[in-house]
């Protein structure tokens, strides 16, 4: 096995591409080093992109926040300006892992891990966050949904490298919230969850909003239904019971130990009612 | 495996060592360079037995390849105590019983320090998230947490 530490993106993605056996990308490693622990990967090569210049960097662009790929979790808490704009995607990563988790683990690293049950993801994929892909051919921007294709896989292609996560600009009166059930009150794994970012008009009327559920389906679920249905609303009753019914029928989830096929249904739908009543309540709704 | 050579900086003294590019910290810290205060609990970040502080950052050790380390600042339980004076944390451990079979106690100590520098004042509930990712199979969590807040008013006097 080899370890490297190139200072540019285009020497990283050289060396994964012209790596012959299986090659890792190392950013925080909280997946990376329980997999090579438990014998799940034995990469030959590990790519480690700490040292690349910008990605250990969180910048307040004209568009938004850029989010390098090797930004500690731990970072995002601390950055009072994508607090405020993205309360929502802050408080999803900062449920993954511990306070010893949270300063190696990457919101990077947490969606190309491609767990369906990743906290961060769904949180992301409602804020309609994209994904900056580098690659020998060059650079793409795609939506971070379509980062994950199943568990544990990804659309990345050999070589590819996600650089950064975008999040747009606030606009006045938006909010966004994330919320994951599980057993305990900490250092858990979503039994179901569900992101929830919306903007509203001066009335306080629904304008626009994304719904996406966490641990439902093979990879976090964008419910485009579930975000038509309250656009025009206030989140009035009878809204959030035709939110809670589409979430739970869009819901594809399997029985596990940790919970059952109808529990995360039932649950799916209760916790996007419950985020889409705090994400509307930060947008100044009333 | 090329070993891979690493400089960097332990409890205050520059450290040179080779190791196997798949070698966590926590391994070169005990089976290197004789650093036995953090403990292999689970290896998978869960337990918080192997916590240290790089680059101000608290960081289960497991969880990170001694290769890593290269230019980095890495304060271990070694470093906690001055010559013979304990640091506030360690003598209220002493004080409140707050460890029977000792195993878990440097990781809650560095995690609690690491607490404490960014939330001095921390609410019984602050601590108990704070030390979430500590696991302790002794105590049940009560004297940990009291001989924390007691350390966190000593230090606030000092």
């Amino acid at each position: 096995m080899r370890y490297i530490r190139p200072l540019s993106i285009e020497d990283a993605v050289g060396e994964l591409a012209k790596a012959v056996g299986p090659a890792a990308i190392l950013a925080g490693g909280s997946d990376l080093l329980v997999r090579m622990k438990g014998g799940f990967i034995e990469p030959e090569l590990i790519v480690d992109i700490k040292r690349i210049g910008g990605l250990s960097d969180v910048t307040e662009t004209a568009d938004g926040f850029r989010i390098g790929a090797a930004v500690p979790c731990a970072v995002l808490g601390e950055n009072k300006a994508l607090k405020q704009a993205w309360p929502g995607v802050v408080e999803a990563a900062n449920l993954i892992g511990s306070k010893q988790v949270q300063g190696r683990c990457t919101i990077t690293g947490n969606l190309c891990n491609a767990s369906p049950a990743a906290d961060s993801v769904p949180a992301l994929v409602a804020a309609g966050a994209k994904a900056v892909v580098v690659g020998t051919s060059g650079k793409r921007t795609i939506a971070v949904e379509s980062v994950p294709t199943g568990p544990g896989r990804t659309s990345l292609a050999k070589g590819e490298i996600v650089e950064a996560i975008l999040l747009d600009k606030r606009p006045e009166h938006a909010g966004d919230a994330y919320l994951r059930f599980i057993p305990r009150t900490e250092m858990d794994i979503a039994v179901v969850s569900a992101g929830v970012n919306l903007t509203l008009d001066d009335h306080g009327a629904i304008k626009t909003a994304r719904v996406a559920l966490g641990a439902s389906a093979p990879t976090v679920l964008l419910v485009e239904e579930a975000g038509q249905v309250l656009v025009g609303s206030k989140l009035d009753e009878a809204t959030l019971e035709r939110l809670a019914k589409i979430c739970s029928g869009a819901c594809r989830p399997i029985d596990d130990k940790r919970g059952t096929i109808e529990f995360r249904r039932k649950v799916a739908g209760v916790l996007a009612q419950r985020a889409a009543a705090i994400a509307y309540k930060r947008a100044g709704g009333k | 495996m090329a070993g891979v050579a690493v400089s960097t900086t332990i409890n205050g003294d520059a450290v040179e060592y080779l190791c196997q590019p798949d070698e966590t910290l926590l391994e070169v810290l005990r089976d290197r360079l004789g650093l036995t205060g953090a403990k292999e609990g689970c290896g998978t970040g869960d337990c918080g037995a192997c916590s240290v502080i790089v680059d101000g950052r608290l960081v289960c050790s497991c969880l990170v390849l001694g290769a890593e380390a290269e230019g980095r600042k890495v304060e271990t339980i070694e470093g906690m105590a001055h010559g013979d004076q304990l640091h506030p944390l360690q003598q209220k451990f002493l004080e409140h019983a707050a460890l029977q079979c000792g195993i878990c106690t440097p990781g809650f100590l560095i995690a609690a320090k690491d607490l404490l520098a960014k939330n001095p004042s921390p609410t019984e509930e602050e601590i108990r998230f704070g030390l979430a990712g500590n696991l302790c199979r002794c105590t049940g969590y009560d004297k940990i947490v009291r001989a924390v807040q007691d350390a966190a008013e000593v230090m606030k006097g000092a």
